[in-house]
Formats: C-alpha cells, structure tokens, sequence
C-alpha cells in the first residue's frame, strides 16, 4: 500500500525524519501498537499508535540527486503521519 | 629518565612516543552538572546505592557483539532458528538466552539481491543490548547523515563495495525498532561448527558496514 508521509512542521519531539516528509512510499510491514513519543517525551498520557515499516526508494527522497535511484530506504513511521496516496 | 624532565606542556612525547593526553580538569557542562546531582541525591535519599549504579555500568559494558556473532552464527547452522530470526529476532535473542530486556529487534537478512546498512539519523539507536555500545562513528554527524544520502560511497570508505545489480537497502532507526543485519554466510564457512562460525561475524558485517572475515 501506498502512503505519503504528512508534510507537517510542528515543534516538539518528532521521530518523522525531516527528509522524508512530503515523500510517498510503500508500506513494508506492520510492527503494531506503541505509545507516542510526541506525547511521551513530555511526560503526557501518551496514546497507542500504530508504527509501521515505509519504503522509500532513494529516487523518491532525493530526486535526481540520488546516488543509485534503485536503492531503498526504509524507516518506523507512526500511522498518523500517514495518507493514503 | 623519562620523567627527568620538567616541561611535559611543550609537546613532550610519554616514553611510548604518544602526546600527553591532557587533565580533563574542566568545568561541568550543566548536563554533566545535573547527572551528577540527580545521581547523588537519589543515593542520599535511598533510592538507589552507589553500587547498583555501578553495576548497572559494569552490565552495560559487558555486553559485546560477541552476543550478536553467536545469534548470527546460530541462523547459519538452523535454518529452523534463522526463520524464527527472520519473524521475531527479539524473541529469537531471548530464546538463546540473551538477557535484551525489552527490546524490539528487526534482523535484516543479506542476499546475493540485497545489502542492509542500519543507522539512525536522529540520534544514535543501536541494538545495545544485544552488541553493546555502539562504535564512535556510528553516532557522528557524518555517518548519520551520509548513509541514507550515499550509502554506497560510505560503504566503500569502510572497504566494502557494492554490485550494481545488488539493492542497498538502508534503515533509519526512527522509533521503536533496533536492527540487526544478517550477513551472508560466506562459502569458505560451509560445514564449519556454530562455535567456529561465530568467530567470522565480525560487529560491523552485523551493522552492515563490513563482511563476515576469516578469524586471524
């Protein structure tokens, strides 16, 4: 499945690597439930959220720029940083 | 005499022909500062004794890659263990015997396809309980923000190169997942006990930034 990272800008303690907003990917596999650092790392109740595996392919991050086109990245993204695309 | 001299702070060499390392007699930084008073007070008040700090340090070092090498090993000579690996390499550590706490562990499997380099661009997760600390480099700023620009040139600077036709395949630790790599099992290794093959599985090959080697 397809999905495009949010491409959002908020303060805080965000484990969405800045490179990667914006860019649409495929999702490798579901890791399930975990508590949300962007609440956790402040001592917040923190909520479930679902993490998931998104592949990257490196022509998709880096655009011409990209150092063998082919190549992948992949990365833990939580679910609500994720639409469909 | 080595010592007979006095002027050690002009660019003297130690008898083993190194520079002296200077006196780490600097000020605290204020993280340094608050470590050492939060540690002090929860000692003063009870909480905890000097001595379980220190041994939960002396834990923390303890743990090598050797621990990582035996689990890589095992996958080679089980294909039994090395798909359990492959589904749940938390558990599977934890199955062996290896005390990972509550980690979540990924192993990420090299193919002729597809080559796994691991890094974390946003700090520096590592599977510590599992191969102890990480290395200097693999929390610089260069290494965390080359690997996922040009993987394959930071492969080759760590002598490792590259097929056209194989994949890299990078993972950026951003959350709650650590990684393993899962090397290929070389050809010279073939038939060689677990014991033995251990010896090849070297921490980097288990990064991802080396292959396996031959024992000296």
């Amino acid at each position: 499945m397809k999905v495009r990272v949010q491409n959002h800008w908020p303060p805080g303690h965000i484990r969405t690597p800045a490179y990667m907003r914006g860019k649409i990917g495929e999702i490798e596999r579901e890791i399930g439930l975990f508590n949300n650092p962007e609440q956790n790392a402040y001592r917040l109740p923190p909520q479930q959220r679902r993490l998931v595996r998104v592949r990257f392919t490196m022509a998709e991050i880096w655009g011409d720029a990209a150092e063998t086109p082919d190549d992948v990245i992949e990365a833990e993204i939580y679910a609500h940083w994720l639409e469909p695309a | 005499m080595p010592h007979d001299h006095h002027d050690h702070d002009h660019g003297a060499l130690s008898p083993s022909g190194h520079p002296y390392r200077k006196d780490d007699d600097i000020v605290l930084s204020y993280w340094q500062m608050m470590e050492i008073s939060v540690r002090e007070l929860l000692i003063e008040k009870g909480h905890i004794t000097a001595a379980q700090v220190h041994n939960q340090i002396n834990r923390m070092d303890a743990r090598s890659p050797a621990n990582g090498a035996k689990v890589v090993a095992r996958a080679w000579s089980d294909p039994e263990f090395k798909s359990a690996l492959l589904t749940d390499a938390g558990q599977a550590s934890r199955d062996m015997g290896f005390d990972i706490g509550p980690m979540h562990l990924i192993a990420v499997e090299n193919t002729i396809l597809v080559h796994n380099i691991v890094v974390c661009t946003l700090c520096s997760c590592y599977p510590r309980n599992l191969l102890g600390l990480p290395p200097d480099w693999y929390k610089s700023r260069a290494y965390r923000s080359r690997t996922v620009i040009e993987p394959r040139k930071v492969l080759s600077e760590f002598g490792v190169e590259i097929a056209q036709d194989v994949q890299v395949r990078v993972h950026d630790s951003t959350a709650d997942m650590r990684y393993i790599v899962l090397p290929a099992q070389p050809k010279e290794t073939m038939g060689l006990s677990e014991h033995e093959l251990a010896l090849w599985v070297t921490r980097d090959s288990m990064i991802g930034v080396g292959l396996p080697q031959e024992p000296k």
